[in-house]
């Protein structure tokens, strides 16, 4: 089934945005709608996107792999995304991502055995005052947790394990 | 002195429509609507003497009177992709004073004739976006927004869109590609997006911070913002303080504060009491100043800054103390920009690619001084050479780094083991 025959009014609300004529201004709520279906973009979804909005599968797979927040591929179920940009890595985020790396038994990049927390290392998330911190990208979209400590990150971790919640 | 921009800590509650109503809010969208011809708006903003807060400090008014007054629709986008490394302002101003910076958007609309407008937040800012279009929302509903505003024949509408990762998106025509549905790479200017912008109509793009005074300035006057700061930097200016300070965070303080008042009073001083040893102005994107007394004495405007050899950018103060290795930086800058690069021309594309894997082995135990000469070469070549200015910055940490802390590239200093 098609994003328009599932989520019509969203789509349309989407579409309602942007001028008739450019249409492919929807293309990137699209992508964020068809990533939430399956928790990545799937080529499918791709192919759906250019016919409702008249383009090529090219230029919407172009779109998809320049931009850092789209995944074509499956990844653990929470992308945590820990800042170590410079401003932030003068707080101690390096050391924060190594020893949180530490303890979950990963390195960066990697999933835990389970499938549930991927640990990446990001650019500049603009909350350098609030080093170290993470954002947390799940198939619903993204949550910021700043001031963070590895105890706490651990705590957050096993709640999310339990809860099986996507993040809100 | 009360604040300009974040209102919100003078007015907790001004996150509610019906409290920033009562503050005056939308008083001066209206009148400016019933009551006062665009060109008016526009005077008003080009004598209170606004400069653009996103990093080149480009007259506001001056910008908005170069709008195509020849081709239509025209269109005003509100920049706030906010990417610098150590820029955490605009974000502060949309969660905490939406009304603000929404009636900022209708105004610089109302000024230059535009009926739509689109803030365009990067896609980390998820959250704040859902935010946005509540606030949106209730706009339209209270009839501040949307068709035939106070029975004229005046009407706006505002939509948020979200990026998805990308630095460059943050320069306006990067970000003008990426909002019609395509990568975001820069064009060629010019011509520039007041004669061709979004879907190649005139288009006035403009940050978060910059539309957030313009109420006021409406409200107040041009004379009134005017007598804030200094000559050539009118007004305040919310200043990102980060690195190695007690307390970090968004300061608004009049242009000409110095780097010590904002340092020392503001931000508690440094970690540890350390000495200030090099200050990033405008992010990852500085020319780092090596600091003195002379250098703490500066006031943060425009033209001052310049004289110590760098530039205030968006304002994001990045300290850093002497227990950091100059060789560190540079290699954490250079992997933003390496990381960041669009991959549009050659000379950023494979200059930054070069001088990160040279960064690297320097830093990681290869102490050859050819190596820093090379990198200096390699930076030193694509000045001057790149489409946008994202290959410039990229060249501004190195060159300067190098050149004002060499010492740091014979023996860092290395003195917080557990940081760097
Ligand atoms: C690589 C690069 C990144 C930029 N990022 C931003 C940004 O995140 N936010 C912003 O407002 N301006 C950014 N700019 C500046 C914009 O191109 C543009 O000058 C600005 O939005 C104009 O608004 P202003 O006149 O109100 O400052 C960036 C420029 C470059 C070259
Ligand atoms: S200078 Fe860099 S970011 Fe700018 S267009 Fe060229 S490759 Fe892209
Ligand atoms: S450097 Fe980490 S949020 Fe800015």
């Amino acid at each position: 089934m098609s994003l328009l025959q599932k989520y019509p009014a969203e789509v349309k609300q989407i579409l309602s945005k942007y001028p008739a004529d450019h249409k492919q201004s929807a293309v990137m709520p699209l992508l964020y709608l068809a990533q939430r279906e399956n928790g990545y973009i799937t080529g499918s979804a791709m192919q759906d996107i250019a016919e409702t909005l008249d383009m090529t599968q090219t230029e919407v797979a172009a779109v998809v792999g320049f931009y850092t927040l789209y995944l074509d591929k499956k990844e653990g179920k929470y992308r945590m995304q820990v800042c170590t940009d410079l401003p932030c890595a003068l707080r101690g985020a390096d050391k924060f991502l190594q020893d949180l790396c530490g303890n979950l038994g990963i390195k960066v990049g990697e999933t835990t055995s389970d499938g549930l927390v991927t640990i990446e290392a990001v650019m500049c998330l603009a909350a350098c005052d609030k080093a170290p911190m993470f954002q947390i990208q799940s198939r619903d979209g993204l949550e910021y947790h700043e001031d963070m400590t590895v105890d706490k990150t651990m705590e957050l971790v096993a709640a999310l394990a339990k809860s099986g919640r996507e993040v809100a | 002195m009360a604040f300009v921009v974040l209102r919100h800590r003078d007015i907790l509650d001004i996150k509610k429509l019906e409290v920033y109503r009562q503050n005056g809010g939308f008083e001066a969208f209206q009148n400016a609507v019933k009551n006062l011809k665009p060109d008016g708006v526009t005077q008003v903003v080009k004598d209170s003497g606004l400069r653009g807060r996103g990093g080149a400090g480009f007259p506001t008014g001056m910008k908005w009177s170069f709008i195509d007054s020849k081709n239509w629709p025209h269109y005003v986008v509100a920049n706030a992709d906010e990417s610098e490394p150590g820029t955490f302002k605009d974000r502060e101003i949309m969660e905490s004073n939406p009304f603000q910076f929404l009636e900022g958007v209708a105004l610089a609309c109302y000024a230059v004739g535009a009926n739509s407008a689109y803030i365009y937040l990067r896609g980390e800012f998820w959250q704040l976006a859902g935010f946005l279009d509540e606030k949106i929302n209730e706009l339209n509903d209270a009839g501040l927004l949307g068709a035939k505003l106070f029975n004229t024949n005046y009407s706006l509408n505002i939509y948020t869109h979200l990026g998805a990762g990308a630095y460059i998106c943050g320069e306006e025509t990067a970000l003008l590609e990426s909002l019609e549905g395509k990568r975001g790479q820069p064009r060629v200017r010019p011509p520039f997006p007041p004669a061709v912008g979004l879907y190649n109509k005139p288009t006035i793009v403009n940050n978060v911070e910059t539309l957030t005074n313009v109420p006021l300035i409406i409200q107040n006057g041009a004379a009134w913002y005017k007598s804030l700061g200094t000559p050539d930097s009118a007004g305040v200016k919310v200043f990102s303080l980060s690195g190695r300070v007690r307390k970090p965070g968004n300061y608004e303080l009049p242009f000409g504060a110095t780097f010590r008042q904002l340092i020392y009073e503001h931000g508690g001083g440094v970690l540890d009491g350390r000495p200030v040893k090099a200050i990033m102005p405008a992010g990852a994107s500085s020319s780092l100043i090596l600091v003195d007394e002379k250098a703490l004495d500066t006031p943060m405007d425009y033209a001052s800054v310049r004289t110590l050899g760098s530039d205030l950018g968006s304002a994001s103060i990045i300290v850093i103390d002497d227990t950091v290795s100059i060789d560190w930086v540079i290699q954490k800058t250079i992997h933003f920009f390496k990381h960041e690069s669009c991959g549009k021309c050659t000379p950023c594309r494979e200059g930054t690619y070069w001088m990160m894997n040279i960064a690297e082995r320097a830093h990681n135990g290869r102490k050859d001084p050819a190596d820093v000469e090379l990198l200096h070469a390699v930076a030193r070549q694509m000045q001057g050479m790149c489409l946008c200015a994202l290959g410039e910055f990229a060249t501004m940490s190195v060159v300067t780094g190098i050149d004002r802390f060499p010492s740091d590239f014979k023996n860092p200093v290395n003195l917080q083991e557990k940081i760097v």
